[in-house]
């Protein structure tokens, strides 16, 4: 369920004239332009910037882009696109990252429907004249490329339908792989990266059954865990249990020394309209404090208040 | 007509791609068992004298025609079908056929659009409930897997814009690849495949046009240790170039079954769309109009049918 909270009556039209009051003046109204946006859905924005645009023939992204500044001002920014066009710019900032983050890939291709994937896809050959493919390949080397660029170009079968032998023969295969330590193989990947969720869903359930360990804890295992382990890991929790794998995310992400603005910022803006209310729910169990009193705790200034917007705490 | 000329006409009508139902329908309609019989003993292509007195099919004659016959129905049923389920369809085929027709899996990966393939792919989870790229990965095992199921996940990026430096640094790269191919086998290399399956078209032939800078030869000649490479490149880049060299192989005669078919399937799949290029591309290297060549080969209401997509595109 989604968190963000939407007044009852909406009007582009004012929107656009209140948000075009907030930047004039001497420095911005930035306690009025959360109180906006951090209240309106992605339909709801995309009518603010056209009827902004029609009203003073400006791009209101661009006014936000070079009114405000620094946490606030790439969470706004990111804030307003519309939800494909979004995912396309965090997939080509974690590319771009110099500590580089393929979390992000995986996300988008594990935990968004197969339709919202090629969204993204398609929002981020608009805007960046790559496709996906081309530049996650080229991004990235060896073991980890072979990985990423298979689940970046995959278009997932979306039907509910399993196969209980093929659960049982590819559960089995994963195990073998993981008990050798054969992380990479390539029947890893292909299962992985072509399978149908609903598949994968009970090839992990058989997994379990069979070997008494979920395949998330034995693929982490005792020893030191490589990257390539790591994004396994967070491929078969992205499929298997989103909510946890985001809850995890923004524990680490806040409890981080200066904060992970970046995974905050994503977690929250990409899943305000859709399940952050589950994910508040498990962050909720596993750390014995809520969501909002964490980001009210360890955040500050007009990144926080926008935050605490979207993730529904009410005032 | 004489008995004789008769049944040369009818051998004809049995012989070509497809059968000429006219023919048939006239001739046959009106021969007595006598003249039916004569038929038989003067062809022992399709009969042979058995040792109990009298003349047998060969196997291969009902075979023949049965597969001629259908020839013309196969191409009606492809021809209304909606372009992605045909695709998802002989995608599906290849699959499970194997390495013979793996050149079907890189036509339609390679030269059908973005979103021709995607709605391919869209079209093969309602059929088969499996995505394409489970169906490629799971049962293709040789050295073509890597590339096959790169190719079968691509959306390439459809506008013209294309970097030269990154051209430039590919060509070379693919022609370090081709120099080594001795110690690493080119489908087995990463860049390669990187290459070819997630460029775009427009980037890749400029990358052909570098590479040819650089050595002097052609990308796809020099890709031949790997066919099925070389059939890669050439759907990337000039796709009327390897469609009029299929159908040539399937116009001419005494070929197999399996090359022949060929000619259904460019014809059908390309009358929408390439039939322009292809036809002044197969009169530019052979010197003969494709129709000509089709009305000289194929026979009855399929070769029809053939000739008027053929003439499609104008």
């Amino acid at each position: 369920m989604a968190t963000l909270i939407t007044p009852p009556h909406f009007s582009a039209v004012e929107d656009a004239e209140a948000l075009r009051n907030a930047f004039k003046g001497w420095g911005t109204d930035e306690k009025a332009i959360v109180g906006i946006l951090g209240h309106r859905n992605a339909v709801q924005r995309k009518q603010i910037r056209e009827a902004y645009d029609q009203l003073f023939q400006e791009d209101l992204v661009k006014r936000l882009e070079s009114d405000l500044s620094g946490h606030f001002e790439r969470a706004v920014y990111r804030w307003i696109l519309d939800p494909a066009d979004r995912d396309a710019v965090l997939a080509n900032v974690a590319l771009r990252k110099s500590e580089y983050d393929f979390k992000v890939l995986i996300e988008l291709s594990c935990v968004l429907s197969p339709e919202e994937f090629l969204a993204v896809k398609r929002a981020y050959q608009f805007r960046y004249k790559h496709s996906l493919e081309e530049d996650v390949a080229s991004h990235n080397q060896g073991d980890l490329r072979k990985l990423l660029v298979a689940l970046v170009g995959v278009y997932r079968y979306n039907g509910e339908e399993i196969n209980a032998k093929l659960a049982n023969s590819e559960a089995d295969i994963l195990h073998e792989a993981i008990k050798k330590k054969d992380f990479n193989s390539d029947e890893v990947i292909r299962i992985l990266s072509t399978r149908s969720k609903a598949q994968l869903n009970a090839t992990f359930n058989r997994y379990r059954e069979e070997h008494k360990l979920s395949i998330t804890k034995d693929l982490l295992g005792e020893s030191a865990v490589s990257e390539f382990q790591k994004a396994l890991h967070a491929t078969v929790r992205c499929i298997n249990d989103p909510h946890k794998y985001y809850a995890k995310l923004l524990r680490d992400g806040i409890k981080k020394i200066g904060t992970d603005e970046d995974t905050l910022t994503r977690v929250i803006e990409t899943r305000a309209e859709k399940d952050l209310k589950h994910i508040k729910e498990v962050y909720y169990k596993k750390n014995s404090v809520s969501l909002d009193d964490a980001v009210s705790k360890e955040i500050s200034g007009d990144y926080k208040a926008l935050l605490l917007a979207l993730i529904g705490k009410q005032d | 007509m004489a008995l004789t000329d008769e049944i040369q006409t009818l051998t004809k009508a049995f012989t070509g791609l497809g059968v000429d139902e006219r023919s048939l329908v006239t001739i046959l309609g009106k021969w007595k068992p006598e003249e039916r019989q004569s038929f038989r003993k003067g062809n022992p292509n399709f009969f042979k004298e058995d040792e109990r007195h009298f003349e047998r099919c060969h196997e291969d004659y009902v075979k023949r025609l049965e597969q001629e016959f259908m020839r013309f129905k196969k191409a009606i049923v492809l021809w209304t079908m909606h372009p992605w389920e045909r695709d998802a369809r002989m995608a599906k085929k290849a699959i499970k056929k194997g390495p013979e027709a793996y050149a079907v899996l890189v036509e339609i990966a390679c030269s059908r659009s973005s979103e021709e393939l995607l709605g391919a792919r869209r079209a093969y989870h309602s059929l088969f409930e499996h995505s394409i790229e489970e169906d490629t990965s799971r049962y293709i095992k040789g050295s073509e897997r890597k590339l096959l199921v790169a190719l079968v996940s691509a959306y390439r990026y459809e506008g013209s814009k294309v970097e030269e430096d990154h051209a430039k640094s590919e060509a070379k790269a693919l022609a370090n690849a081709i120099k080594n191919s001795d110690k690493k086998k080119l489908l087995e290399d990463d860049e390669v495949v990187r290459i070819l399956a997630t460029r775009s078209k427009p980037h890749i032939q400029a990358v052909y046009k570098q590479y040819k800078q650089i050595s002097d030869k052609n990308l796809d000649e020099d890709l031949e240790v790997a066919l099925i490479l070389k059939e890669t490149v050439q759907c990337l880049c000039s796709p009327e170039k390897y469609y009029t060299k299929v159908l040539d192989e399937a116009l001419k005669n005494g070929t197999n079954q399996k090359i022949r078919k060929a000619l259904t399937r460019v014809i059908v799949t390309q009358a929408d769309a390439d039939m322009k290029n292809i036809r002044e591309e197969f009169q530019t290297k052979y010197g003969v109009a494709l129709s000509k060549k089709i009305e000289d080969t194929a026979c009855g209401s399929y070769k029809d049918f053939l000739v008027n997509l053929v003439a499609r595109g104008n």
